[in-house]
């Protein structure tokens, strides 16, 4: 038997083609991933590289034209619409670049909804959403509305939102680009955290080199395709990676 | 969360809400007032037959309404119908359309409707000076008190010209009105008769059955022994009556017309906010699909949008129709308003909104939740 921990989402040879006829494009070419519970992955390539796109067909809301993508252990082949919002229902969190959050509902009320879908609803689902929103140290922001929340105060409130039902993968597009450098690394650190502490898979996708120092493992993705795959030193935690490839820019 | 999504979403943009609720108003306060309308004239066509004590009605063949007789059935009809089995009284009742001389000039039509208490047929209701022993006195009649006007007169004691003798009002009633504008003017049936220079003629007989009689066998025994006339049941002649006055002469088309074109306007104003509500708000709903949330979740968003905007319109428009409701209680067709009715409104204007949702929900369901990574 292998010590390697199973898989909670594995993708072997997505092929994603967008549009049709002439216009028909091969967005995602055969890329293959695994997301291993308490790893905080970063999916990192240049614009236009497919890496939204696979995102989407991670996060069961595309489909892929071909290859297989299976979840918590379920093939997502020959599932409905239905049956993959179910499927994110019940393992999935997401976090957008632009946040996404409801602008006429409050932080706590942004929270519950999350819970609310899930069919979690009365003092508990109000004591959770607190709980977590606490845990992204925003308990004086409960009755706040995003319109009055900076950048990183509302992707905080996102990140609450994707945690609260306590999903074994969380997918992130893009959580950095809409901050500065100070909120980037506080929902980086939150990210790294969520896994570690947490024991959940976080995929990232990105292109912000300050996520770099955060991430476990880091696969890169170029023309749709998977060309690399980077794992940090056993043993060194976030701070002592940015020290690391603080250094390695130094020497370079 | 569901209703506390959709209040936010619909108090979000008042201006949005605002026309949405004046849309459910507007149409709420039309089909009000039409059917209020509708139902008034209805009260008025009916209310004689509705206070008639009687089971059966002899009218002259075709008949088409309570005013719409001659004096044309004789004592001989009386006594056939008297000899039938099962008949317990015929009571005659006078209704013919007279001209009313006003004292100081001038004439209007009216209906004198003719008939003795004593009989137990048909007597003057909602009498509110005067009883019905003041109308036997000489001369003496019951007229409504919302045609003192018209009738040129102030109340009791003032006197007026009908057709062969002088008339002197002696009773007034209340809320008696009449369909046709012509006011119903009630007095005995002998003074009735003398008025028309007729002894012994009238318009209807009022059939009374003997305890435990069967209606229809008595009604078609009756058909068979009377020639010329027909013998109706109280709610057969009350439904000719209905479709004479609101129907061949297009009344009540009008009022249904307008009650539709009320809901059809509302629908379209309601469905047009709620769809441009949906499209703004789209991403949102994409977000909700991309966070798990079922298709039934989101559908129920926006009927609990719906159901919100009817619950406020309604109360909103079933004020202002109790406003005007008020308002025409003097006038010649006052609207009425019945619990029946007003729940009817309320079931109305959910169905209303519930339609007006579809094409919404049709916008909401072809989301592709992978906009989300693209807002």
């Amino acid at each position: 038997m292998s010590d390697q921990p199973q898989p909670v989402l594995e993708a072997i040879d997505i092929v994603k083609e967008l549009g049709s006829g002439a216009g028909k494009v091969r967005a995602v070419k055969g890329a293959s991933i695994k997301l291993i519970p308490g790893e905080l992955t970063l999916l990192m390539g240049p614009s236009g590289s497919g890496k939204t796109t696979l995102l989407s067909i991670l996060g069961c809301i595309l489909s892929p034209t071909s290859g297989t993508l299976r979840v918590a252990g379920t093939s997502t082949d020959r599932l409905n619409s239905e049956e993959l919002a179910d499927l994110r229902r019940k393992h999935m969190g997401f976090i957008f670049q632009s946040y996404n959050l409801f602008p006429t509902l409050t932080a706590l009320e942004n929270v519950r909804i999350a819970l609310d879908v899930r069919g979690q609803k009365g003092f508990a689902a109000a004591n959770r959403s607190e709980e977590v929103l606490r845990d992204v140290g925003l308990a004086y922001r409960l009755k706040s509305y995003p319109g009055n929340l900076s950048g990183g105060e509302q992707q905080r409130v996102a990140v609450a939102r994707a945690i609260a039902s306590s999903p074994s993968i969380v997918l992130a597009d893009e959580p950095t680009a809409a901050l500065d450098g100070e909120n980037g690394h506080a929902v980086m650190a939150l990210l790294a955290r969520i896994a570690k502490e947490q024991h959940r898979s976080v995929l990232a996708v990105t292109h912000d080199p300050r996520t770099l120092s955060y991430a476990d493992r880091v696969v890169r993705i170029e023309d749709g395709r998977i060309v690399g795959e980077e794992r940090r030193p056993e043993g060194l935690d976030a701070p002592e990676i940015a020290d690391l490839t603080k250094r390695r820019k130094a020497h370079a | 969360m569901i209703l506390t999504l959709a209040f936010r979403n619909l108090f979000h943009d008042r201006i949005r809400l605002a026309v949405t609720l004046v849309g459910i108003l507007f149409s709420i306060v039309l089909v009000a007032v039409q059917l209020g309308l509708y139902l008034g004239a209805s009260n008025m066509i009916t209310a004689n037959i509705d206070h008639a004590k009687a089971d059966l009605w002899i009218t002259v063949y075709g008949a088409k309404s309570f005013e719409d007789g001659g004096m044309l059935l004789t004592s001989r009809e009386r006594h056939q119908a008297l000899a039938t089995p099962g008949v317990k009284a015929v009571i005659p009742l006078i209704v013919r359309f007279a001209e009313w001389r006003k004292p100081e000039g001038g004439s209007t039509r009216v209906v004198i409707v003719g008939s003795d208490a004593e009989d137990g047929g048909l007597e003057p209701f909602n009498l509110v000076e005067g009883t019905w022993e003041d109308i036997k006195a000489p001369e003496a009649v019951a007229v409504d008190r919302t045609y003192f006007n018209e009738l040129g007169i102030k109340g009791i004691g003032d006197t007026a010209q009908i057709a062969n003798g002088r008339v002197r009002v002696r009773a007034i009633t209340d809320g008696v009105r009449s369909f046709t504008q012509s006011p119903y003017t009630y007095t005995t049936l002998n003074r009735a008769r003398s008025l028309f220079g007729d002894s012994d003629g009238t318009t209807f007989y009022l059939v009374q059955t003997v305890p435990g009689a069967d209606i229809k066998k008595v009604q078609h025994e009756l058909e068979g022994r009377l020639d010329g006339a027909e013998v109706l049941t109280q709610a057969e002649f009350r439904d000719r009556s209905l479709k004479q006055w609101l129907f061949r002469t297009g009344a009540g088309v009008a009022l249904i017309g307008g009650a539709l074109l009320g809901s059809l306007v509302g629908t379209v104003i309601v469905a047009q906010t709620l769809y441009s509500s949906t499209k703004d708000h789209l991403g949102e709903f994409a977000t909700l699909r991309a966070l798990g949330s079922s298709s039934g979740y989101i559908y129920k968003v926006i009927l609990a949008q719906a159901g919100i905007s009817a619950v406020v319109g309604y109360a909103l428009g079933i004020s202002i129709a109790l406003i005007i409701l008020v308002l025409s209680h003097n006038t010649a067709l006052p609207m009425v308003m019945t619990p029946g009715l007003a729940f009817w409104l309320f079931t109305l204007t959910v169905g209303m909104c519930a339609i007006s949702a579809l094409s919404a929900i049709v916008k909401v369901t072809k989301i592709d939740p992978a906009v989300v990574f693209n807002r």
